[in-house]
C-alpha cells in the first residue's frame, strides 16, 4: 500500500540509524577498551555505589493485569541515550528475578535505544527477549506497555516509540502485540488508565 | 501515501457497500466472487459495450495489494506480482509477461478497470490458482472451492428429494404452489450437469440451475397441486425437499439456521434485520498461538470455544460467520477483509491464554483522535471511527460475565486484525479460572463465557444495528 518512493526512504532512514547506532557502539567499545588497562586495576563498582538517581519504572504484574509505578536508583550516565538504556535494563532486571509478576526469560536484553528527534524512539530488543517471550494479549501487551511507558515518562518528549528485534520490524511480539507500527505513547497511557 | 491508503479503505468501503442494497435494481450489475479466503460482491461498469471491474477491488481481499497511477500508466503490486497497465490500451505487462485484454484498460479517478472478459485469461498470474469465470453469470470462483450439488428422489407418498451438496450452503428458499426455488448469493454451487434434470415422479417432475447476476439458483419443480417444503439436515450439506398438500399463499424462508430454524429471524436486531457477527477463532494452520500446556495449542481451544459461541449467537438471532471451521491458517489481511466485505455488524476474535485469570475483553490500541501523524495510516487505523460503540461492546462482555462469576477487565491491545477491521471489534481473552488450565478444556467454562458474550451483544444489538 505504501509507495516504493516512501519504503525506500524509510528503509534509508532506518539503515542510517542502525549504522549510526552500530558506529556509536563501536565507538564506546573502543572508549572503554582505552579505559581498560585503569579499570583493570580497580575494584568492580556495583551501580549503585556510584552516583545515582532516581527514577519511575512501570511495572508489569500479570495476576492483576496492569502496571504499577515503582521508584527505581539507576546509575547517572554521561548521554540521553545511555540514559534511556539504562533506565529499561532496570525494568528488565526486576522481570528476570525469581518469582517476578511478570517473568521474562534471563538472556532477554535491550539491544539499543535509539532516540531519533522529533518525539520518536526505537527499542531494539536482542532475539531472546522476543523468541522466549510467553504468547498472549495480555502477557504482550503489558511488556509493550511497560516498556514504552517507562521510557516515555523518563524521557522528556517522546511520542512515538518503535520497537525492533535484533535490528528489524517484527510482526509480532510473540505472536499477539503488533510491533510492526510504532506506539502512540498517548494511547498507550491512556489504555494504563482505563 | 494518504491517498493510496484512502483508495484502499474506500475500496473496502465501496465493497461493503455493495451488501447495503438488499435488493438490487435490474441495472445494478455486480459479480460475486468466491474464494477459500473470502466471498464478496463487486459493481460492475459498462463502457463502449464491455462491462468492467476495478482490479484493486477485486484482488483486495485476497492478497496485500497496492497501486500507484502515474500519469496513463496504473502500476500494481500484488504480494509478490507486479503488473503495469496503459490507460487505453489492450496491452499490459503482467508478472513479466505481456497479456492482451480483450478491450482496452481504463483508468477512472485513479481506479483501474479491467474489462470481465479478460478475467480467466489474466486473473492466474496474479493469484497463482485456477480461476473459472462465468461470464454470462458474472460468478468468479478462485481455487477450488466449487461446491457440487447431486439428487436423490426418494419415491414413496409423498415423495422426497434430497438435493446434496458438497459443502455447507445456506440459500434463501422460497415456495409458491408446484415450486420450490433456492438462491445462492453466498455459496459458489456450480451446476448440475445439466442446465434441466428430470426425475421419474409424477408429483416432483424436475429440477432446474440458473445463474444470474452473481447468483445461481435451483428450482424445484412439481406437481400444480402441491406444495414443496424444504428442511436443512443439521450439517447444512442437504435440503430435505419434500410435497405437503398445497397451500395458497407463497412463502419465503431463510437463509435458514443449521440448527435453529423456529427461532425468530427478526430477533437479531430491533429493525427486523439479523445482525451478522463473525466470530475469529485466531491463529490456526500453522501458527499454534501460545502453548497453553504440555499438548494444549492455543488454536485448539479458540476454534471450540467458536463453535460455542456461534451456538449461542444463533440461538439469539444473530447469523453468525467462523473465519475458520477447522484447523486451517489465514492472514490477519484475510481475517479483516472477510469482516470488512461481509458488512458484519461486529467481530469477535478469540483467544485464549493461560495467564492472567478469567478473560480479558480487548478493543484496539488507537489515538483517540485518530490519525494524528504521518506514522498512522488509514488501513492502520480503518477501526477509529467504530471505537466508541467497541468500547461499548466490551463494556456489555464485562458486565455479563461478571454476572456469570468471571474475572474479567476491558482493556487496549496492539492486536491486529482489530484496528483495520471498519465495524465495532473486540478481542475476548480467555484465561483460567478457579480450576486452573483445565478450565479451558471445559466446555461448562467455555459454555459460560459464551453465553455471557452473547448476552451482551443482545443488550447492545440497537447499537450494532444502527452501524452504517
Ligand atoms: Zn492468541
Amino acid at each position: 500500500m505504501i509507495p516504493r518512493h516512501l519504503l525506500i526512504g524509510v528503509a534509508a532512514l532506518l539503515v542510517l540509524v542502525v549504522a549510526m547506532g552500530i558506529y556509536l557502539r563501536h565507538m564506546r567499545q573502543q572508549a572503554r577498551q582505552l579505559e581498560s588497562p585503569a579499570a583493570d586495576a580497580l575494584p568492580v563498582v556495583p551501580p549503585a555505589s556510584g552516583p545515582t538517581e532516581t527514577v519511575t519504572l512501570y511495572v508489569a504484574d500479570d495476576a492483576a493485569g496492569l502496571l504499577r509505578a515503582r521508584p527505581a536508583q539507576i546509575p547517572l550516565p554521561g548521554g540521553r541515550q545511555q540514559r534511556a538504556e539504562e533506565i529499561l535494563r532496570g525494568l528488565l532486571r526486576i522481570y528476570q528475578q525469581p518469582g517476578a509478576a511478570h517473568p521474562l526469560a534471563a538472556a532477554a536484553d535491550i539491544r539499543s535505544i535509539y532516540l531519533v528527534d522529533p518525539g520518536a524512539a526505537v527499542i531494539d530488543l536482542n532475539a531472546a527477549f522476543a523468541d522466549q517471550h510467553r504468547s498472549g494479549i495480555l502477557s504482550e501487551q503489558l511488556t509493550v506497555n511497560s516498556l514504552v511507558e517507562t521510557l516515555a515518562v523518563n524521557v522528556p518528549g517522546i511520542q512515538r516509540v518503535n520497537i525492533l528485534v535484533e535490528g528489524k520490524t517484527r510482526d509480532t511480539l510473540a505472536g499477539h502485540a503488533d510491533l510492526s507500527d510504532s506506539f502512540d505513547v498517548t494511547a498507550v497511557e491512556q489504555a494504563g488508565n482505563q | 501515501m494518504r491517498s493510496t491508503l484512502n483508495q484502499k479503505v474506500l475500496a473496502i468501503l465501496l465493497a461493503s457497500a455493495t451488501f447495503l442494497s438488499a435488493a438490487p435494481s435490474a441495472e445494478d450489475q455486480r459479480i460475486s466472487v468466491y474464494s477459500p479466503v473470502a466471498v464478496y460482491d463487486l459493481p460492475v461498469l459498462e463502457r463502449s459495450g464491455h462491462q468492467y471491474v476495478g482490479l484493486l477491488e477485486l484482488l483486495e481481499p485476497l492478497g496485500r495489494v497496492s497501486s500507484q497511477t502515474d500519469g496513463r500508466l496504473w502500476r500494481l503490486h500484488y504480494n509478490n506480482v507486479s503488473a503495469e497497465f496503459a490507460a487505453g490500451k489492450t496491452r499490459a505487462r503482467i508478472a513479466g509477461r505481456d497479456f492482451d485484454f480483450v478491450a482496452p484498460f481504463l483508468i477512472e479517478n485513479s481506479r483501474g478497470l479491467v474489462p470481465l472478459g479478460s478475467l480467466n485469461g489474466f486473473l492466474p498470474r496474479f493469484l497463482g490458482a485456477t480461476v473459472n469465470f462465468r461470464e454470462s453469470a458474472r460468478r468468479l470462483l478462485v481455487g477450488d472451492v466449487a461446491i457440487q450439488i447431486s439428487f436423490q428422489l426418494a419415491a414413496g407418498n409423498p415423495p422426497r428429494l434430497a438435493v446434496n451438496f458438497s459443502a455447507p450452503v445456506n440459500p434463501t428458499i422460497s415456495t409458491e404452489p408446484g415450486k420450490l426455488r433456492m438462491v445462492f448469493k453466498r455459496d459458489p454451487v456450480v451446476s448440475p450437469g445439466s442446465q434441466s434434470i428430470s426425475f421419474d415422479n409424477r408429483i416432483i417432475t424436475h429440477a432446474s440451475y440458473f445463474e444470474n447476476n452473481g447468483d445461481a439458483e435451483l428450482e424445484v419443480a412439481a406437481n400444480q397441486s402441491v406444495m414443496l417444503m424444504a428442511s436443512f439436515s443439521s450439517d447444512r450439506r442437504s435440503i430435505m425437499v419434500s410435497a405437503a398438500s398445497a397451500a395458497t399463499t407463497p412463502t419465503t424462508v431463510g437463509p435458514l439456521r443449521p440448527t435453529q430454524g423456529q427461532a425468530s429471524s427478526a430477533s437479531g436486531s430491533a429493525n427486523g434485520h439479523r445482525i451478522l457477527a463473525i466470530v475469529d477463532p485466531a491463529h490456526g494452520g500453522d501458527e499454534p498461538g501460545g502453548a497453553l500446556g504440555d499438548k494444549l495449542a492455543e488454536k485448539d481451544v479458540t476454534l471450540g470455544f467458536a463453535r460455542l459461541l456461534r451456538h449461542e449467537l444463533e440461538t439469539r438471532g444473530f447469523a453468525v460467520t467462523l473465519t475458520r471451521e477447522a484447523d486451517t491458517g489465514s492472514t490477519l489481511d484475510q481475517r479483516a477483509a472477510a469482516a470488512n466485505v461481509a458488512h458484519a455488524g461486529i467481530y469477535i476474535s478469540l483467544h485464549a491464554a493461560s495467564q492472567g485469570g478469567g478473560a480479558r475483553v480487548y478493543t484496539a490500541l488507537l489515538p483517540v483522535e485518530g490519525p494524528t501523524n504521518g506514522v498512522f495510516h488509514p488501513w492502520n487505523t480503518a477501526q477509529a471511527p467504530a471505537l466508541p460503540v467497541s468500547r461499548i461492546v466490551a463494556a456489555a462482555i464485562v458486565a455479563e460475565m461478571q454476572k456469570k462469576e468471571f474475572t474479567v477487565h476491558a482493556s487496549s491491545a496492539s492486536l491486529r486484525p482489530l484496528n483495520n477491521v471498519l465495524m465495532p471489534a473486540v478481542a475476548v481473552e480467555l484465561a483460567p479460572g478457579p480450576d486452573g488450565i483445565a478450565d479451558l478444556t471445559s466446555a461448562n467454562y467455555q459454555q459460560r463465557a459464551a453465553a455471557a458474550i452473547a448476552d451482551a451483544l443482545v443488550s447492545v444489538r440497537d447499537r450494532l444495528a444502527s452501524q452504517p
